[in-house]
């Protein structure tokens, strides 16, 4: 009985100790907005200019326009995003209790397109379902991240914080060399920001476009020329949920421009 | 599907230089990029887009493919009366659009 109880806790041991350690102290925690650019801040700063505006229009027709043989709503069963999803966004990734898989805020909404509209398919960074990811985290500006990392989550936590740590690519860089060993740093014009999560999905002026975290993640390995995974893999929401985590306390930010 | 945004004044007076903001959405793709596949995209650009304030046009601009996607605009014109702006635009696949608003031209109490 008494060593059963000390394997438990030998197993639970690492899983407290990521849970209790924050990597970077709150204080510390700087959204990707403080390493950008004065004209991109203005741009995110100006309600009229801000191109995720755009999307936001888009996404709030989406909410409410009836597709499926049901002719459900996003609206008719959640009301208006300003109640309904306060905060949840600040929740995502997180494991989805219906079907046990770790889901990001995406992956739900398209999840619930298909489960109960029985609509067409939401295809990940599709520009109908980044604007309604954007319409819903939006309802979460401002708000701090905090995802669920224990329970079914712990493990994949942990999972997040090997991949987050591992070399990889010809340039053999791990995610920490730049974003935890040399944030703030230049890498030719650019700063090296934290790696927060907190403003996705973003307005990106390279892309001219809305992405996700999920994108903005494999620009990241093809700059170190890794293999690529494919999309929606489950190793990229580990990561997102590490990142999560780790930016947790980070205020929500909605709609959001970068470089 | 298209979508703009015109931003104009709440309250303008007769005479007034009135400064408008406009946001097209537009992918403005240059011909030179590559879908998230590999697959080269066509070239779509806004050709050209106008702008009429009663009639008469205020504003005309024909963008290359140097101007970024989403494209801003912003131009002045004098508010003499209130009417309708109408703006319009085609890009290289033929598809228009068009977005009408509003201007209310108050005298000052």
């Amino acid at each position: 009985m008494r060593s059963s109880l000390c394997a438990l806790w030998l197993l639970l041991l690492p899983l407290l100790v990521v849970a209790q350690q924050r990597v970077l102290p709150l204080d510390q925690l700087r959204s990707g907005l403080h390493f950008a650019g004065s004209d991109v801040r203005a741009l995110q700063a100006d309600e009229f200019g801000n191109p995720g505006q755009l999307a936001l229009q888009r996404g709030e027709q989406r909410w409410s326009e009836a597709v499926g043989p049901a002719g459900k709503s996003c609206f008719q069963c959640h009301g208006g995003v300003a109640q309904s999803m306060r905060g949840v966004a600040a929740r995502y990734p997180a494991v989805d209790a219906r079907s046990g898989r770790l889901l990001n805020l995406e992956d739900r909404i398209a999840q619930c397109r298909q489960v109960h509209q029985q609509g067409p398919a939401l295809v990940l960074e599709s520009e109908d379902l980044l604007a309604l990811s954007l319409y819903v985290t939006r309802a979460s500006a401002g708000l701090p991240l905090r995802v669920e990392v224990s329970g079914p989550a712990s493990a994949h936590l942990l999972e997040g914080e090997r991949l987050f740590m591992q070399r990889r690519g010809q340039l053999n860089l791990a995610c920490t060399h730049c974003h935890d060993q040399n944030q703030g740093r230049r890498f030719y014009t650019d700063a090296l920001s934290q790696g927060q999560p907190n403003a996705y999905p973003l307005y990106r002026l390279e892309w001219q476009k809305l992405g996700s975290l999920e994108r903005r993640l494999r620009g990241c390995l093809v700059g170190v020329r890794a293999e690529l995974p494919d999309w929606g893999a489950l190793e990229m929401r580990q990561l997102a949920l590490y990142l999560g985590w780790r930016g947790a306390g980070l205020p929500v930010e909605a709609p959001a421009v970068r470089k | 599907m298209t979508q703009a945004r015109l931003l104009l004044p709440q309250r303008v007076a007769p005479g007034e230089v009135v400064k408008a903001r406009l946001l097209v959405a537009h992918p403005m793709e240059t011909g030179y990029l590559q879908d998230l596949a590999g697959k080269t995209i066509p070239r779509n650009i806004i050709r050209e887009l106008s702008c009429e304030y009663g009639g008469r046009q205020v504003f005309r601009v024909e963008p290359s493919s140097g101007i970024a996607g989403n494209p801003l605009f912003e131009f002045c014109f004098r508010a003499q009366f209130s009417g309708e702006l109408l703006v319009r635009w085609v890009d290289d696949e033929g598809r228009v659009g068009q977005l009408r608003q509003s201007l209310r031209v108050q005298p000052a109490a």
